[in-house]
């Protein structure tokens, strides 16, 4: 990326809009899911969470599908485009703190419900796997060398994920079933879902993802700013080297 | 293909340092090249990078007629490098190091014994383990390793360190006997008289460029 | 010019290389090999009850084996990293894939060495009965595990130990990869040890979770260590 010809624009029109749709979002959010939707027959108020709980499970499962995707795009592109890989690395960052949220709400929902804080139930296990997995490959997107390089080894330490990520969940599903309480465990199965619970649930969904979405755009936009400016000051370590050996050539000659 | 190193204007970085700063240098078939030049001035980095080691970041690099930007894999087996590391087995005896590395590049169990005697390592020598040998003989036997590889570019980074007056006229006599075989050798170095008896050209590379 | 060798000619020497300078050096025989009964040892002290023990008997020994994998690992590479011999391997343009497979071999050998010696500790010191009906799901368990554990850990040993890489990164990639091993090769080792009243047949499908995994890793890793050893 030519640090001269970087525009440094931070916010779009595609961006605007999507921002308000997630303000907007998560308002009807907040609002149905606090105030207007009923409670559950069983749970009672703590059924709430589930409208945070459900569309940031969901967002942590979408950015880690992006992440793969973008790192397979980078590999299999001829030019091996930057953006990319940046969005599979934005969108790392954000994934992880999504699934942390999910695993918090997961956590304190038990803790209301059933009265423990953990449970290995497979969603849950697969999710605090998935946390880890991303911070690994944060690690690695950390060590540093040329971007390309960088962009490399990260993208196959996703696609590495990609493959290992469906084994650890499908071992967690065959393990917890030996286990009777599987299907005690996973939270909204025995809801009876309320018209209004739907879509405040779906509301919650969208609000989320365009969270999400425009999260990993400025993000996305950060970090290639960052790279331009690498790359002046790449020029200027250049040019200082230039006058450096131009002081020692003619001592020299 | 008579231009064997080709670089123009050729930029690598490490954590945004500019080892070689727009460096530009250009080898035909057959020469013996003196790199000199202060420490840190960016010789281990072009010799390295002429290995296709390091990625070019900027301006255009190639070798044996292969473009370093789209390619660097290709020419390593054609390309051989003698760092600062001598890339040797501690465990190991020199001749099992020896017998390894030209297993993996093809050259037969006879010429690897002939070429370890060239070097003044007999076969009580050859029995060591590395780790018992002294940084001279360690270098030596580094040396064997890479004259069985019969490459085309030979990089050597300071080929007469550590070692004494008979072997540094041997590796003299095995460099010439290269180049008349047909290929071409960079050599980085500090002994300035005795490489420039070598050398058929010698440019200094001074703060990452190369300067004639 | 030097001929380009074949992946298998190139792996066979690499694990046999390998292989001498552990026969040489004796360093996972008289370092890990101790350091992972001595993990047998002290999972009693920490555990305390001898029912206990002989139920997840199976579960201790696979992550003893985890534990002195990282190890092996570390020790596989820092025997190529000491004098920039891996480097001097990818400048002598040998196919990566053939350097994985030769290191993950040999790893797989040491491995499944330390493995039977934990079975012995197992059988010993917390008092777990082998039976023959058992045998066969056990051998099987134990090669398959071992080869998906031995190519994730030459997979991403090769990215740690590079030069830019860090040793210590190297448990956070590979532990939480190799969990559906840990979880299969248990079940599976359960099965065959009868605990806790697990039939042998239900061990089966664990296997087969096992080698799709030293499958997919296999597969995966002669892909992707070149790309992962680059500098």
């Amino acid at each position: 990326m030519d640090a001269q010809t970087f525009n440094a624009r931070v916010a779009t029109p595609t961006t605007r809009l999507i921002g308000a749709l997630a303000i907007v979002s998560m308002a009807w959010v907040v609002i149905g899911g606090l105030f207007v939707t009923p409670k559950d027959v069983d749970q009672g108020d703590a059924v709430r969470i589930m409208y945070v709980h459900v569309p940031t499970a969901w967002v942590a499962y979408l950015a880690f599908i992006v992440t793969a995707l973008a790192s397979a795009c980078w590999l299999l592109s001829r030019k091996h485009s930057m953006g990319f890989d940046r969005v599979a690395g934005a969108s790392a960052e954000v994934g992880v703190i999504f699934m942390a949220m999910t695993l918090l709400s997961g956590s304190l929902w038990g803790r209301i419900t059933w009265g423990s804080y953990w449970a290995w139930d497979p969603r849950l296990t697969t999710t605090s796997f998935l946390l880890v997995t991303y911070i690994g490959y944060l690690a690695v997107r950390g060590l540093g060398g040329s971007l390309e390089q960088r962009a490399r080894r990260s993208a196959v330490i996703a696609l590495l994920a990609v493959l290992e990520i469906p084994l650890v969940h499908f071992s967690v599903l065959m393990w917890r079933s030996l286990h009777q309480e599987a299907s005690v465990l996973s939270g909204d199965g025995d809801i009876k879902m309320d018209g209004s619970m739907l879509t405040t649930l779906l509301v919650g969904v969208i609000g989320f993802t365009c969270t999400f979405a425009w999260l990993v755009m400025h993000r996305q936009r950060v970090l290639a700013m960052q790279d331009a400016m690498q790359m002046t000051q790449l020029d200027a370590a250049l040019r200082e080297r230039a006058s450096e050996s131009a002081i020692e050539g003619s001592r020299l000659t | 293909m008579s231009i064997v190193v080709d670089f123009r204007e050729a930029v690598v970085v490490f954590n945004g340092f500019p080892a070689l700063a727009e460096a530009s240098i250009e080898v035909q078939r057959g020469e013996i090249v003196l790199l000199q030049g202060p420490n840190g001035a960016g010789k281990t980095t072009l010799l390295r990078a002429c290995a296709g080691l390091l990625p070019i970041v900027r301006g255009e690099a190639s070798v044996l007629g292969v473009d370093l930007c789209i390619d660097r894999q290709s020419v390593r087996s054609r390309v051989g490098l003698l760092g600062h590391a001598n890339g040797l087995f501690a465990d190991l005896t020199i001749g099992e190091n020896v017998s390894f590395w030209a297993q993996m590049v093809g050259a037969k169990v006879a010429e690897v014994a002939s070429t370890l005697q060239r070097f003044g390592i007999d076969g009580r020598l050859a029995e060591q383990k590395v780790m018992q040998l002294s940084a001279g003989q360690k270098r030596r036997c580094a040396l064997a390793c890479l004259v069985v590889r019969r490459a085309e570019l030979w990089l050597l980074d300071e080929p007469h360190a550590g070692l004494d007056a008979t072997a540094r006229d041997e590796i003299d006599a095995i460099i010439r006997e290269a180049c008349t075989a047909g290929a071409t050798v960079l050599i980085a170095s500090h002994e300035l008289e005795r490489a420039r008896g070598l050398a058929t050209r010698s440019v200094s590379v001074v703060a990452g460029r190369v300067v004639s | 010019m030097s001929t380009q060798l074949s992946l298998g000619r190139v792996a066979r020497a690499v694990a046999a290389k390998d292989l001498r300078i552990e026969m040489r050096s004796r360093v996972v025989v008289n370092q890990v090999f101790p350091f992972a009964g001595l993990v047998m040892v002290m999972f009693a002290f920490a555990l305390d009850n001898d029912d206990v023990l002989t139920r997840v008997a199976g579960g201790l020994v696979w992550l003893a084996t985890l534990f002195s994998l990282i190890i092996i690992i570390q020790r596989s590479f820092a025997v190529d990293t000491a004098d920039g011999a891996l480097e001097a391997q990818r400048v002598a343009g040998l196919d990566p894939a053939g350097i994985f497979v030769g290191k993950a071999l040999a790893v797989m050998v040491q491995l499944v060495t330390l493995e039977i010696m934990l079975f012995v500790a197992a059988v010993v010191l917390y008092r777990v009965q082998l039976h023959a009906d058992g045998a066969v799901l056990l051998v099987t368990c134990v090669v398959s595990a071992t080869a998906g554990l031995s190519f994730v850990g030459t997979l991403y040993g090769g990215l740690t130990a590079g030069s830019r890489g860090r040793e210590t990164l190297l448990p956070l990639l590979m532990l939480p990869v190799v969990a559906p091993v840990l979880i299969g090769a248990t079940r599976a080792t359960e099965s065959a040890f009868n605990s806790g009243g697990a039939a042998v047949s239900d061990g089966w499908p664990w296997v087969g979770v096992l080698v799709v995994f030293a499958a997919v890793f296999g597969l995966g890793g002669i892909l992707s260590f070149g790309s992962l050893i680059e500098e």
